[in-house]
């Protein structure tokens, strides 16, 4: 039996199981391309401080292929880790650290240049610049499946290169499907809105180019690393940890290895978990790691810091509708405090765009996004679309019939950002609806949709007030007559003075209300009286 | 008759009305109409003419209100017709002013007016806002009443004989008013409730006999009928005698021609003739003259509406009302004129009435 088994290497996973990872479809391949370059693009340039300036190209190279190239301003990568984040699955800085970033697992840009491979058998092409006196690295790639290893067939160093100063340039060959919607122009137009400082500008397969600018000129606040929270951790992930950690004993790996705990609550764990507070943190067994990860789990600890986490900022999210949707009439964005599930800082942000050429008689648009990513497929599923089902939304000037997405002209933002979003399936298409996500996303909702439900009301108003001035004005002309007819007075400046009066709104609108308030129209007589 | 003057003074409220509008509008005021309530509430007794009047109640109708602006609109209208009217000197009944004020607004698909019932009383508010009557607005009715006598009038330059128009009578226009009388012969006037009535008595000839003018309402008396009592009554003191039914409708009836109705009671000083009297059909009248078996049992509603009659302080106020209505209510028993026919078709006119007046049997 042993000698059957062998061991199979992550990208021969991959190989047969794409779907998992998001490359389920043609058109959603090519997607995942573009999402992954720019995510890293984005990450990267946040990281240092550098207002991102990405450029996407897409060219249709005929039968089902395209050439996707992404290019971005950021720091540039050294030659030695270029293989590695290109060329090896799982290989990245993101997994091991908690803190909030675009993407988590490391598969992503490595994924992309294996499914070209697969796909077309071309390399993945990177130029990458570190400094604008320094040449540009020129590397071609491929990955050895069986090993799970980068292999490099080409690398050069030039002088001339696309790259003007520093940042990174991909190309990526890959079979794909375009498609204008649930694709690249959505994924793009809606990164835009979420990364408020970033400029994008799109070439699409047709050759249109469209430039997302930025909406505001200032970075985020970096979020900070944390450590996990005992609350929010895994049996894997404490085996990993209690493997690799430098700490010497159990009780300085639990004070210092996590966030929120110190020498007393060690002290505590470990004696509640029976495990002696001197013992190696490499020594513990199955059973012994099960009782600590249940000790930690049932301490008493403070919260984990919030200040790890990098919204995308209420005015600025504001800022990003407005400029994304120039025709909507109402824009409102809400900012919840930080909170807590299971260990891990999160905080919700909502965003509303109402009105104007939005279509009044569809559903309205949902657009969901974890630390600033869009998240395009299964919009039926998640906590999002659970918080949205469960607001009675009628509440706020919108039609809904039973829990269904409401109708009315409106776009819905959700943001979550989180240092670990859940998801419900590895290609994070969705987040997994935990009932303390699922609330603080519907206080949100609720906080924004009350706001709106104020304007729409004044709207209203507003179209009552119309109203009522066509009512006048329609009577007018009979009334003018009537009056020419009782005085003998000029009919046409009769009917021009009523006009006038009635241009006049506001003195118009006090006296019609005072008029409601104190007249009581006069009533007939009770029947059953011949004439 | 309508002077020329009550033209005049009837055009010049109209254009008043006019130009208090136009005088809000140079202070881009919000325009209104003030019109007293006419509901129960707003109806008052008058003890001194014993006759029912508006109280100080009023409403004001807004231009510039959703809820009035409509209404303002016809009311306009309304005046403005009966200003043309008036100023051609012509009349008009009170349908032509619907059908010749409904239209289609402009830019709209609503109409000025939908229905009738929306203009007529509009006329009512009119009348009552200005102080003035629909007689004087040039607005006409449909004749109701018939008058039998020895009496000539003159209308609209034709001499009439009530006594030489055989089987008919004369039909009571709402314009009464506009009539002139050359010659009256009579000592009372006879008015009956029923038109079946009024044919049995003129049939055997009751006003010569008796010197009196007959005069039938057909129900509820009009306008015309009421004031056509109103002027025998003032101009020729000639008493007069209400004949009705033995139920709270005929009653109703007779006060009305005496004292006014809660709707009209702007009109009563008008209209009403304070001096009428009640002469028949009491509940007594059914077992004086042996009526038993020609009675009408009473229904619930009888029975509520007497007791309302009760209410009325211009019945309960005298003590032979009240002895009537409530042995009404007692007995539960009413009965129609007719039931004297139950004695011989010539009892009515050949008996009963004969009896009553000799008794001088009258109720105020």
């Amino acid at each position: 039996m042993a000698a059957m088994q062998k061991e199979i290497s992550i990208s021969e996973f991959f190989e047969k199981n794409r779907h998992l990872l998001g490359f389920d479809n043609p058109t959603k391949a090519l997607l995942m391309a573009v999402k992954e370059a720019v995510d890293n693009s984005l990450d990267a340039c946040e990281e240092s401080e550098i207002l991102p300036d990405i450029a996407v190209k897409m060219k249709d190279l005929g039968e089902d292929k395209f050439l996707v190239t992404v290019q971005d301003n950021g720091p540039g990568i050294m030659r030695e880790q270029v293989p590695r984040i290109f060329g090896k699955l799982l290989y990245g800085s993101k997994f091991h650290r908690l803190r909030q970033s675009r993407g988590q697992q490391g598969i992503g840009i490595s994924a992309v240049a294996l499914y070209s491979q697969l796909t077309t058998g071309t390399p993945t092409k990177i130029w990458t610049r570190t400094d604008a006196d320094k040449k540009t690295t020129y590397v071609e790639l491929n990955i050895d499946t069986m090993k799970n290893e980068p292999k490099v067939v080409k690398e050069d160093y030039l002088d001339e290169s696309p790259l003007k100063e520093h940042g990174t340039a991909v190309a990526i060959e890959m079979s794909g499907r375009y498609r204008k919607t649930q694709g690249v122009d959505d994924y793009l137009k809606q990164t835009s809105i979420a990364n408020p400082f970033a400029k994008i500008t799109y070439t699409a397969p047709d050759g249109v180019k469209t430039v997302f600018p930025r909406s505001v000129n200032e970075l985020a606040k970096p979020p900070r690393e944390m450590k996990p929270h005992p609350y929010g951790i895994e049996f894997g992930i404490l085996q990993r940890m209690l493997a690799n950690t430098k700490s010497r004993n159990v009780a300085t790996f639990i004070a210092n290895d996590f966030s929120s705990t110190g020498a007393q609550s060690a002290k505590e764990i470990c004696s509640k978990a029976k495990i002696d507070t001197q013992s190696a943190p490499s020594s513990l067994d199955r059973t012994q790691i099960e009782k600590l990860l249940k000790a930690m789990q049932e301490a008493k600890l403070q919260r984990p810091p919030l200040d790890c986490l990098s919204p995308i900022g209420g005015k600025e999210l504001e800022k990003s509708l407005k400029k994304e949707f120039p025709g909507a009439e109402f824009v409102v964005a809400v900012q919840r405090e930080p909170t807590v599930y299971r260990g891990n800082p999160f905080g919700i942000e909502v965003g509303i765009a109402y009105g104007g050429d939005m279509k009044a008689d569809e559903q309205i648009q949902i657009m969901r996004f974890a630390n600033r990513v869009p998240l395009l497929y299964q919009a039926g599923a998640g906590a999002t679309m659970e918080a949205v089902k469960e607001i009675e939304w009628k509440r706020y000037g919108l039609q809904q019939s039973g829990t269904n997405v409401p109708v009315g002209p409106m776009i819905l933002v959700v943001h979550m950002a989180s240092s670990w979003v859940p998801f419900v399936s590895e290609s994070k298409e969705a987040i997994a609806p935990y009932p303390d996500i699922v609330k603080e996303m519907k206080l949100a909702i609720q906080d924004a949709g009350r706001q709106l439900s104020r304007y729409i009301s004044g709207k209203r108003k507003e179209g009552d007030q119309k109203r009522r001035l066509q009512i006048f004005e329609r009577y007018s002309v009979e009334v003018a007559t009537a009056l020419h007819i009782l005085t003998g007075k000029d009919e046409k400046s009769i009917l021009g003075k009523l006009k006038g009066i009635i241009e006049n709104k506001n003195r118009l609108k006090e006296a019609s209300e005072k008029a409601g308030d104190a007249a009581e129209e006069p009533k007939g007589a009770p029947a059953g009286e011949g004439e | 008759m309508i002077m020329a003057d009550e033209v005049g003074n009837t055009k010049k409220k109209l254009a008043g009305m006019g130009e208090d509008v136009l005088k809000t509008l140079d202070k881009e005021g919000n325009p209104s109409i003030d019109i007293p309530l006419r509901t129960l509430s707003n109806v008052v007794f008058d003890k001194a003419t014993k006759q029912l009047t508006l109280g100080n109640k009023s409403a004001k109708r807004y231009f510039f209100n959703v809820a009035h602006s409509k209404k303002f609109m016809q009311t306009m209208m309304v005046g403005g017709f009966c200003k043309s009217l008036l100023d051609e000197g012509i009349h008009a009944s009170i349908r032509d002013m619907y059908y010749n004020l409904k239209r289609t607004l402009a830019d709209s698909n609503e109409n000025t007016f939908d229905e009738q019932g929306e203009s007529d009383p509009l006329i009512v508010d009119i009348e009552v806002a200005l102080d003035t009557l629909r007689e004087h607005l040039h607005l006409t009715t449909d004749r109701k009443g018939i008058v039998a006598g020895d009496v000539v009038i003159e209308d609209r330059g034709d001499e009439i004989n009530w006594g030489k128009l055989g089987s008919g009578g004369w039909s009571i226009p709402s314009t009464v008013d506009e009539i002139t009388f050359k010659s009256v012969n009579a000592q009372f006037v006879l008015v009956v409730e029923k038109n079946a009535g009024f044919e049995r008595l003129h049939e055997d000839k009751f006003w010569q006999k008796y010197k009196c003018i007959l005069i039938g309402t057909g129900g509820q008396p009009s306008r015309g009928t009421r004031l056509l009592i109103q002027r025998l009554n003032r101009e020729y003191k000639l008493p007069v005698y209400v004949f009705a039914d033995s139920d709270s409708y005929g009653f109703y009836i007779y006060s009305v021609i005496k004292s006014g109705s809660i709707s009209l009671a702007h009109v009563s000083d008008r209209i009403a003739t304070p001096e009428a009297r009640f002469i028949g059909l009491t509940v007594s009248d059914i077992y004086n003259y042996d009526l038993k078996k020609a009675i009408i049992k009473t229904k619930e509603v009888d029975i509520k509406r007497a007791k309302e009659l009760l209410q009325y302080e211009w019945f309960n106020k005298n003590p032979r009302w009240v002895k009537e209505i409530n042995l009404m209510i007692e007995k539960g028993v009413k009965a129609e004129i007719e039931a004297l026919s139950h004695r011989g078709l010539k009892f009515m006119s050949e008996e009963y009435l004969p009896d009553k007046l000799k008794k001088k049997d009258f109720i105020d």
